[in-house]
């Protein structure tokens, strides 16, 4: 087990060590900078102007050695200008002798956001906790919801309960978020349009509309069902019908199993053999499935988030990529290898506990 | 339920039809079938893959899946009638009054429940006793079926436990509620013989214990007379012979029952004087029967315009206890009269050594589990073999599952490499050369025949095409054309017509693929062939014509033929050495006689004794063997049977369990690995007995 752990940790920093890099190299290429530079300091800036803001900030100098520093591997470069020393590892005002000679991310610094002006950490941690509660809400609604919707449907194959089920699952995971969100407002969150103008006149609902059509009031004011109900809807809503998918598909296979005609010759009833006997086994394969919904979440509330102005996770990245604020989307890019591989993790130890046959020795 | 009679029959099926359906047709798979089974009684169901046997016991269970339904006939249960039952009556009545057992034990147990919760599970539901108490009667059960530790055994996952012990489970799962009656469904095929006895033995005591009668079905007959006490055969969804067990056996009455007991390997079978006489043609499809009787067109007795131009009815025949027949003939057929004797055709000579091992190893090293254990095992899969093969001789290697026996085949064919020793083969080394360096003189004269012919033929390709592809491999034929001659007389050498080149391998039965197994082999004109099982996997009337093809081949070729089986009744009708291996050591190896007369190696005895033979005359002394084969990964010291030999007591000091015997050579050539004296070993006595008649 150590040794397995090990292992993993190992190949999560050399795939996170590959990712940033690769991240790395693009968002340093010449126009990016060139592009940072005039966001930075002035947009009618000569090119001659340009250059030197590179030069001046650190920018200029080989991409290795300047990864390196990011890391905190290199030392932090420093430049003496007409009697002042700036560098990458002092802060305004501070005196260059009390400076660390290096500051990256081995020193635990995880840089400035150029966007949010903030450091990194403080914004990654703030908007991750912000994702972090929206995929919570999320896990609960939409791994119940699909569980039981591709165990009702695997149970019986070809009953009428599985085609509906079927139809409605296949329905929902070929509708992408960028359309199903919009309905949604649509249906739900509009004064004009859709249910909410009914309800209203029928005095159903208090307010004028359903659901609010954004869901940024919900990190000032706390998160209600109003607000959030929609975007967590969104993203639950596509991976339902995956994951009831594939839930079916493994339910159908067990179903023909020898050891449920066992059970059901034992006398078990249908609802006890499904319960005790085919569910446990049904969940082997599924459960990598949703496992892997995690870091396909991170992608899905890049959109979500967006269209509901909440500003989380994926709507920071958003905002990072769209100004080339370089050590943000290095951070960035840090936290997705991350739980990616942890997920995994968790995937392969939790499989071993489902299934016995694999259980360590 | 409780007003039932116990006089009257517990099971009766009436005129029972049964059909499958389909988007094209219904296929009916069970046709006017009846049967009575009267309490205690144990009723052996016997007849070949597609005959329908398994269908009536699922029917009895009333679980066909979707696309089966009982089209006709009633089936009653101490007096009640199952085929109108409901959903909530049958689910009483399923695991408490009727229980059973299936083939395969592991992929009927679920893997992912404790032994315990599984077999508890059965009283919980039936008696509504508690969780403990059940655990507790649980506990009790697996006592009675004879597994050790039951503690350790209930809390432990299925494929925690050997083959053996989960059909035990499988069979105490059965017994938990006491049912009246107990189906068995080929309860023993995926088991080796020696378990298979143990399985045997249990399921009979345990019936008479708790007074259970017995639906026993099963395409072996010697299993059959071990176990029931009467049979009723079936032949294509029908049932054809029923009565007594001795009284068919001994007089049967119906030509396929005849057909059945000739083709199958008896003691006194003999592949040079008493050839078997394997049944003509096919097995019909179920949709493609023949008018009128089902068997005709395979019938020696055959009558045109009689047999085949009227439905048959069963016949009570009499002078019998109930027997019964589905024959129009069977008062003017001559049931006595002896078969037409094939020819007898004269020993093969057996030439120069062709093959020669010496001192042979092999040892996989095998890693821990999944989460990296360091820990190297070592798995000695084959320890010191060392035997010559002749030219022409037909050698049979037999053990039971994990005796090294297919790890020996794959080192000689090149597909591992040996760990040490010597391999001769004509006159080259060959221990250390893998397949792909091997030239194709070497690699097309040393042939391998398969286990399965249903897996071993690429299903896309034509057989033609697949016959063609092995010649350009092994580089026969100087063009296409040469290339497909030779295809074309390849198929006529195993018997196919040569209209089967262009069919493609799923338009093919199981004993057909078989043959184009064998002409594959025989493509490059190979001299020694290793033949792994090659008619397990086929039905007994099957059987007996591949193992004759084999034998015909062999004797035109001069072929060496190194026969791998776990059947002793084949291998002692078909081989002229036997080579018995037990944990990657050969124990025993002596000539045909020798090997299957005493003095015996105490795991041939067993063995022997083990194997159920399909004859009334026969008597047997019965030993079974207590306990697993132990792991290869951790053999017990000494000699690698003492954890389960009958003998030890005999042999003086603790030697059994410190000292590997050595090789002993006896008379003749015949050689043993054991401790036992001279005197012990003179005077043991034969295992079968044939009582004079």
């Amino acid at each position: 087990m150590p040794v397995f752990l090990i292992r993993r940790v190992l190949t999560m920093v050399l795939t996170a060590l590959c990712l940033t890099f690769v991240v790395f190299y693009l968002t340093n290429l010449p126009p990016n900078l060139e592009k940072l530079a005039k966001s930075e300091a002035s947009s009618r800036m000569s090119d001659a102007d340009v250059e030197s803001w590179i030069e001046r900030n650190g920018y200029g100098r080989p991409v290795l050695v300047r990864y390196g520093e990011w890391l905190g591997l290199t030392p932090g470069w420093t430049r003496t200008e007409d009697g002042v020393t700036t560098g990458r590892c002092i802060e305004r005002g501070q005196d260059p002798a009390t400076a660390p000679l290096r500051c990256g991310v081995l020193q635990g610094d995880w840089g400035f956001s150029t966007v949010f002006k903030q450091p990194v950490s403080q914004i990654i941690a703030e908007r991750l906790g912000a994702t972090g509660l929206l995929m919570l809400w999320v896990m609960i609604v939409m791994v119940p919801a699909s569980l039981l919707i591709g165990v009702l449907s695997g149970m019986r194959e070809g009953s009428r309960l599985d085609r509906g089920l079927s139809v409605f699952s296949i329905a929902s995971t070929a509708t992408p978020e960028y359309v199903s969100g919009v309905v949604l407002i649509a249906l739900f969150a509009s004064s004009s349009t859709g249910l909410s103008p009914w309800l209203a006149e029928q005095g159903w609902i208090s307010g004028k509309t359903l659901f609010m059509g954004t869901a940024t009031s919900a990190l000032d004011s706390g998160i209600t069902f109003w607000n959030f109900g929609l975007p967590v809807m969104t993203i639950a809503l596509y991976g339902i019908g995956y994951i009831a998918r594939m839930t079916r598909a493994s339910m159908t296979e067990v179903m023909t199993a020898q050891y449920i005609r066992t059970a059901r010759l034992k006398g078990v009833s249908f609802g006890n053999v499904v319960m005790k006997h085919a569910l446990r086994n049904a969940l082997i394969a599924p459960f990598t499935v949703i496992m892997l919904q995690f870091p396909w979440l991170l992608n899905g509330v890049v959109i979500v988030e967006t269209l509901f102005n909440y500003k989380g996770f994926g709507w920071t990245l958003v905002q990072a990529a769209g100004n080339n604020d370089i050590e943000l989307l290095l951070a960035g890019s840090v936290v997705a290898v991350f739980v990616v591989l942890m997920t995994q993790l968790i995937s392969d130890i939790g499989y071993v506990f489902l299934n016995p046959r694999i259980r360590v020795s | 339920m409780d007003n039932w009679d116990p006089s009257k029959p517990i099971l009766e099926i009436e005129n029972l039809s049964i059909s499958f359906f389909t988007r094209l047709r219904e296929i009916p798979a069970v046709m006017d079938f009846s049967c009575t089974v009267m309490p205690g009684e144990a009723m052996g169901l016997v007849g070949e893959s597609g005959c329908g046997k398994s269908t009536v016991a699922l029917a009895v269970m009333r679980y066909l899946g979707k696309n089966g339904r009982i089209t006709g006939g009633s089936i009653r249960f101490k007096g009640r009638d199952l085929t109108t039952m409901d959903d909530e009556a049958l689910r009483l009545i399923r695991g408490s009054e009727i229980a059973m057992i299936y083939q395969e034990p592991m992929a009927s147990l679920n893997p992912a429940m404790r032994i315990g919760a599984q077999l508890a599970e059965v009283p919980m539901i039936h008696e509504g006793i508690g969780r403990e108490a059940a655990w507790n009667l649980a506990r009790q059960i697996v006592a009675d079926v004879r597994l050790p530790d039951p503690d350790r055994i209930l809390k432990a996952y299925p494929h925690q436990l050997s083959g053996g012990q989960q059909q035990r489970i499988v069979i105490a799962m059965a017994l938990m509620s006491k049912p009246a009656l107990l189906i068995l469904d080929e309860p023993t095929t995926a088991l080796d013989v020696t378990v298979e006895a143990g399985i045997v033995d249990l399921v009979k005591d345990l019936g008479r214990k708790y007074g259970t009668s017995i639906l026993f079905i099963s395409h072996n007959l010697g299993l059959i007379l071990d176990v029931c006490d009467r049979l009723c055969v079936m032949y294509s969804g029908e049932a054809v012979e029923t009565g007594a067990v001795a009284q068919v056996f001994d007089r049967m009455r119906h030509p396929y029952t005849q057909a059945l007991f000739r083709s199958i390997p008896l003691p006194g079978a003999d592949k040079n004087t008493h050839p078997l006489v394997s049944i003509p043609g096919n097995f019909p499809l179920p949709h493609e029967r023949p008018p009128g009787c089902n068997f005709g067109p395979r019938c020696t007795y055959f009558q045109a315009g009689r047999c085949d131009g009227q439905e048959i009815p069963m016949v009570l025949l009499p002078g019998g206890d109930r027997h019964e027949t589905r024959c129009l003939r069977a008062a003017e057929i001559d049931w006595d009269k002896p078969p037409v004797a094939a020819k007898a055709v004269a020993r093969t000579p057996v030439g120069e050594v062709v093959l020669k091992m010496t001192d042979l190893r092999k040892y996989y090293e095998v890693s821990g589990g999944l989460f990296g254990g360091s820990l190297k095992k070592v798995v000695k899969a084959n320890e010191t073999l060392s035997f010559e093969a002749r030219e022409g001789e037909t050698l049979a290697i037999v053990g039971e599952s994990g005796c090294g026996k297919s790890t020996f085949a794959k080192v000689l064919m090149g597909l591992e490499t040996a760990t040490s020793g010597k391999i001769m083969l004509f006159d080259q080394d060959i221990q250390d050369i893998p397949i792909e360096k091997r030239g194709t003189d070497t690699v097309s004269s040393v042939q391998m025949v398969f286990q399965n012919p249903f897996d071993t033929l690429n299903p896309s390709m034509t057989v033609g095409r697949q016959i063609i592809r092995a010649l350009e491999i092994f580089g026969q034929g100087a063009n296409d054309a040469e290339r497909h001659d030779r295809m074309l007389e390849l198929l006529d050498l195993v018997k196919l017509p040569r209209a089967f080149a262009d069919r493609m391998p799923r338009q093919l039965s199981g004993g057909q693929k078989q043959r184009v197994g064998i002409a594959r082999a025989f493509a490059g004109g190979a001299r020694i062939v290793v033949a792994d099982e090659p008619v397990s996997a086929l039905d007994v009337s099957v059987q007996a014509a591949v193992t004759d093809l084999l034998m015909e081949i062999q004797r035109k070729n001069r072929t060496t033929l190194l026969f791998i089986s776990h059947d002793l009744s084949i291998v002692r009708y078909l081989s002229d050495r036997v080579m018995v291996m037990y944990l990657g050591h050969v124990v025993e190896m002596g000539t045909t006689d020798q090997v299957f007369s005493p003095p015996y190696h105490p795991y041939t005895e067993a063995l022997l004794s083990a194997v159920p033979i399909a004859d009334t005359r026969v008597k047997k002394k019965r030993i079974v063997l207590e306990g697993d084969i132990p792991s290869a990964m951790n053999p017990p010291p000494g000699c690698p049977f003492q954890t389960r030999c009958r003998w030890k007591s005999q042999v003086p000091g603790n030697l059994c369990d410190t000292v590997m015997p050595p090789i002993r050579v006896l008379a003749g050539d015949h050689q043993i690995k054991c401790h036992l004296s001279d005197d012990v070993l003179a005077g043991m006595e034969p295992v079968i007995r044939i009582a004079a008649q």
